[in-house]
C-alpha cells in the first residue's frame, strides 16, 4: 500500500502549479510544514487544507461567498494574481529554519507559512524576522511565540493561554451549574508543547484557586503510561487535564480501560485526543473526552459556509477537516488577503496588508470573531470552542450558547457504559 | 489498593514483554557478537506484518503468528547472508554502522510504504482485563507476557537440550574452537539471526494487541531493549529475561512510588548500579576477548 505522504491529491495540485511557476504572475509563497517524521500524518493533512484553501483563492468559487477571497479568481488587487505554494519539509527546529533560509535566499518566496509544532515556528520564524520576510503562523499554541517583539509574525490562531483560560471559564460555569470542581490533575508529554500547557494551566489553577493534586510528565511516545495514571487515580482528581500526542492518548485510554477507572472528566489540549485516528483505535473506549478547539464540525449547524467547505474538502480528500487544518485553511486565506490588501508582494506591502486585516466572523469557517492582529501580531479575536466526544463525534458542548448538545460530566463509569 | 503491589504486578508484566523484545537482541550480540541496532525495526516490521495479515486477510491473531514468525526467521537468515555476513571480522565501527544504517533503510522503508499513520488491532480475546493478585491487568499485555514466558522456554530448550543448541553455545563462547570441533560456525551465525529475528516478531504480534505500531513505534522500545540485554548478561538466555523484568520492575516501582517523570532515570541508575559490581551483566560472563 503505497501512498505519498502529501496525499494523492495535494501531490496533483503541485504538479499542476510546476507549470504556473513559469508565469511571470504567480506570487510565491513557502509552505514550512513536517512532512515527514513522527508529525508526518498530521503534516498532510494541513496541506491538503491548505492546497484547497490555494485553489479557492486561484479560481473562482461564487458559491462559497461570503468567503474571504472566494468569488474571484486570484487576487484582484493584482489583476488576478494566482497564489504559487512553495512546499518545504520542517521536520524539527534545525531543518525548519535553514528550509526557512533556503525558501526565501533561493526560492524568493515573498511570505512564509507554517509550521504546526511551536518548536519548529520559534527558528523558522527567527530566519524570516533577520530577513525581513513576513510570517505568519496558523497552528502553534505556545504563548512565547508573539512575545518575543518580531515585527513580521503574526499568528492568527489561539495560544495555550486562551486555550486553557476556556477550559476556566467552562469549570466557572460548570460549577454555576452545581458540579463540584475543586482538585485537578494534569498528564502531560514533556516537549515544547506539554511542557509549556502545563506551565500555563498550572499558574492558571493556581491563580484561580483550584488545588493541584498530581502533575505528570512523560517523555512521548512512551512504553507505558500505568505509573502516571496510578498516581492521578490515587489523587482522584475531578478533572484530568491532558497535553498528549496521538499515542500517548490511545495508551492513556487502554491504561484507564484496564485500571477500570475514568476521572469525571479528560479535558484534553487538542492534539492526540483530536485526531481522526484517535477515534479509529480507541473505538467507543475513547469516548467522553472533552477537548478545546478552534473549530468544530458541528459549527455547521450555526454556521452553513462552515459545511459548505468541509464538503468540498471530503469530496476531494474523502475525509472531515479537523480543528488543526481549519486553522490551517484560514491562515492561507488570511495571508492571501492581506497580500490583496497591501497591493502587491514586496515584504513592506505584504506587511502593510496585514497590519490592515480586519476580516469579519461571517467570511471566515472560524468560531471566532474575526481577524484582527494587535500590535504583537497575535489576532485579537482567536478563540475557540470546547467539544466532548459523543457518539463517535466531536460535539460543542461550550460555550452553552453554541453547543450543539449538553455537556456529559462526569463521565459514566466503564461498566455503566453501554 | 496497595500501590507497591500495582507497581510489582504491572513491573512484572511489562517486564516480561520487555524481555520478549530483547530477547533476540541478547541472542545476536551474545552468538555473533554483533550489535543489531536495528533490532526494534524487525519487531516494527512484524507489527505491521501482523495489522495486514489481521485485518487485510482477515486471519486470527493466533493463526497469523506462525507465518509473521517464519517470515521473521527468513528475515533474519536473509539479513545476515546478504548483509553482515560481508561483515563479520570487520572494525567494530563498520559493524555499528552497518546495523545503524540498517535502522534507518527499514524504518525509513516503512515510511514509504505505509505512510506515517498510526495502526492497531483489537484482537477479542485480548479485550478486557484480567486480576493478577487482585490487580487489573490488560489482557492483552498478560497474554504478552504469557507469551514470553513460552518463547524464552522454548529457547531455552532448545539450547540446552539439543545438538543445534549446545552447537549455538559452543559458538558463542569461543568460534575459533566451536570451528576447530567441525561445528558450521557460518550456519550457525545464520541460525542465530534467524532465532533472534523470529523472537522479535513473536514480540511485535503480541504487542500489536495493546500498542499501535508506525515507522517510529521502536523507539519507545530501543532504549529498554538494550538496558535488559546489558544489565541481565550476554551469553545466556536467561540475561535478557532477568535484565527485563528488572528493568519493568524499577520502572514501575520507581514510578509509582517516586515520580513517573523519572522512570527511565531510575532505570538507568539502575544499569549503571548492576554494571558498576558486575560488569558482564547480572548473569553474564566476562566477554571473550
Amino acid at each position: 500500500m503505497l501512498r505519498w505522504v502529501g496525499g494523492g491529491a495535494a501531490v496533483l495540485g503541485g504538479l499542476r502549479a510546476v507549470p504556473a511557476s513559469a508565469q511571470a504572475g504567480d506570487i510565491k509563497v513557502g509552505m514550512l510544514y513536517p512532512l515527514s517524521g513522527s508529525l508526518a500524518l498530521i503534516g498532510r493533512d494541513m496541506r491538503q487544507a491548505i492546497d484547497l484553501a490555494a485553489d479557492i483563492v486561484n479560481t473562482p468559487h461564487p458559491e462559497l461567498a461570503p468567503l474571504t477571497l472566494a468569488a474571484p479568481a486570484g487576487l484582484p488587487k493584482l489583476g488576478g494574481r494566482k497564489m504559487q505554494l512553495v512546499w518545504a519539509d520542517a521536520k524539527d527546529p534545525a531543518t525548519a529554519r535553514a528550509e526557512a533560509e533556503r525558501l526565501i535566499d533561493q526560492e524568493k518566496v515573498v511570505a512564509l507559512m507554517g509550521c504546526y509544532a511551536s518548536a519548529y515556528t520559534a527558528t523558522a520564524s527567527l530566519a524570516a524576522e533577520t530577513r525581513g520576510i513576513p510570517f505568519l503562523n496558523a497552528e502553534s499554541s505556545s504563548p512565547t511565540l508573539t512575545q518575543r517583539g518580531f515585527k513580521w509574525f503574526f499568528r492568527t490562531g489561539p495560544t495555550d493561554e486562551t486555550f486553557t483560560a476556556m477550559f476556566f471559564q467552562m469549570f466557572g460555569d460548570l460549577r454555576k451549574r452545581g458540579k463540584r470542581i475543586q482538585k485537578l490533575a494534569i498528564l502531560s508529554e514533556n516537549t515544547e508543547f506539554g511542557a509549556t500547557a502545563a506551565k500555563v494551566e498550572q499558574a492558571q489553577a493556581k491563580a484561580q484557586g483550584y488545588q493541584m493534586a498530581a502533575v505528570e510528565m512523560y517523555t512521548s511516545p512512551p512504553a507505558t503510561l500505568e505509573a502516571e495514571l496510578n498516581r492521578i487515580h490515587a489523587a482522584s482528581p475531578d478533572a484530568l487535564i491532558a497535553n498528549s500526542y496521538l499515542i500517548d492518548a490511545v495508551t492513556t485510554i487502554k491504561a484507564l480501560k484496564t485500571m477500570r477507572y475514568f476521572p469525571p472528566a479528560l479535558v484534553a489540549q487538542d492534539a492526540g485526543y483530536v485526531l481522526p485516528d484517535y477515534i479509529k483505535d480507541t473505538g467507543k473506549d475513547g469516548y467522553y473526552i472533552m477537548s478545546r478547539a478552534s473549530w468544530a464540525l458541528g459549527l455547521g449547524a450555526r454556521k452553513r459556509l462552515v459545511g459548505r467547505v468541509n464538503d468540498l474538502y471530503r469530496s476531494r480528500y474523502n475525509e472531515d477537516m479537523d480543528e488543526t487544518n481549519a486553522r490551517s485553511f484560514t491562515g492561507l486565506l488570511t495571508l492571501a488577503n492581506a497580500i490583496n490588501l497591501g497591493g502587491g508582494t514586496s515584504p513592506t506591502q505584504i506587511l502593510q496588508g496585514l497590519l490592515m486585516t480586519d476580516i469579519p466572523e461571517a467570511d471566515t469557517i472560524m468560531p471566532w470573531k474575526g481577524i484582527k492582529f494587535d500590535k504583537d501580531g497575535q489576532n485579537l479575536y482567536a478563540s475557540g470552542v470546547m467539544v466532548q466526544l459523543l457518539d463517535g463525534k466531536y460535539k460543542v458542548v461550550w460555550p452553552f450558547d453554541l453547543a450543539e448538545t449538553s455537556i456529559v460530566w462526569p463521565a459514566p463509569a466503564w461498566d455503566k457504559r453501554s | 489498593m496497595n500501590l507497591l503491589l500495582i507497581a510489582v504486578v504491572q513491573g512484572l508484566v511489562m517486564g516480561l514483554v520487555y524481555a520478549l523484545v530483547s530477547l533476540g537482541l541478547g541472542l545476536i550480540w551474545g552468538v555473533v557478537d554483533v550489535v543489531n541496532f536495528a533490532h526494534a525495526e524487525y519487531m516494527m516490521w512484524a507489527m505491521y506484518a501482523t495489522y495486514f495479515a489481521v485485518a487485510g486477510l482477515h486471519l486470527d491473531l493466533l493463526a497469523a503468528l506462525p507465518i509473521v514468525v517464519a517470515l521473521g526467521f527468513l528475515a533474519g537468515l536473509c539479513t545476515y547472508i546478504v548483509l553482515i555476513r560481508r561483515i563479520m571480522g570487520g572494525p567494530a565501527v563498520t559493524q555499528i554502522f552497518t546495523t545503524f544504517g540498517l535502522l534507518f533503510f527499514l524504518r525509513y522503508s516503512a515510511f514509504a510504504a505505509f505512510g506515517p499513520d498510526f495502526r492497531g488491532i483489537t484482537w477479542p480475546p485480548a479485550s478486557g482485563s484480567v486480576l493478577i493478585l487482585g490487580v487489573p491487568v490488560s489482557t492483552a499485555q498478560a497474554d504478552a507476557a504469557l507469551a514470553a514466558l513460552i518463547t524464552f522456554g522454548l529457547l531455552h530448550a532448545l539450547l540446552q537440550w539439543t545438538k543445534t543448541g549446545k552447537a549455538l553455545q559452543a559458538t558463542a563462547q569461543n568460534p575459533a574452537a566451536a570451528l576447530a570441533l567441525g561445528i558450521e560456525v557460518e550456519w550457525m551465525y545464520m541460525l542465530a539471526w534467524g532465532l533472534s529475528i523470529a523472537t522479535a516478531a513473536v514480540g511485535g504480534v503480541f504487542l500489536l494487541t495493546f500498542y499501535q505500531v508506525s515507522p517510529t513505534v521502536g523507539d519507545a522500545f530501543l532504549l529498554l531493549m538494550f538496558a535488559s540485554v546489558v544489565l541481565g548478561g550476554f551469553g545466556s538466555v536467561l540475561g535478557p529475561l532477568l535484565g527485563g523484568v528488572v528493568i519493568g520492575l524499577v520502572e514501575s516501582v520507581a514510578g509509582n512510588l517516586v515520580s513517573p517523570t523519572f522512570k527511565l532515570a531510575f532505570v538507568f541508575a539502575a544499569l549503571l548500579l548492576v554494571l558498576f559490581l558486575r560488569p558482564g551483566g547480572l548473569l553474564g560472563q566476562e566477554r571473550r576477548g
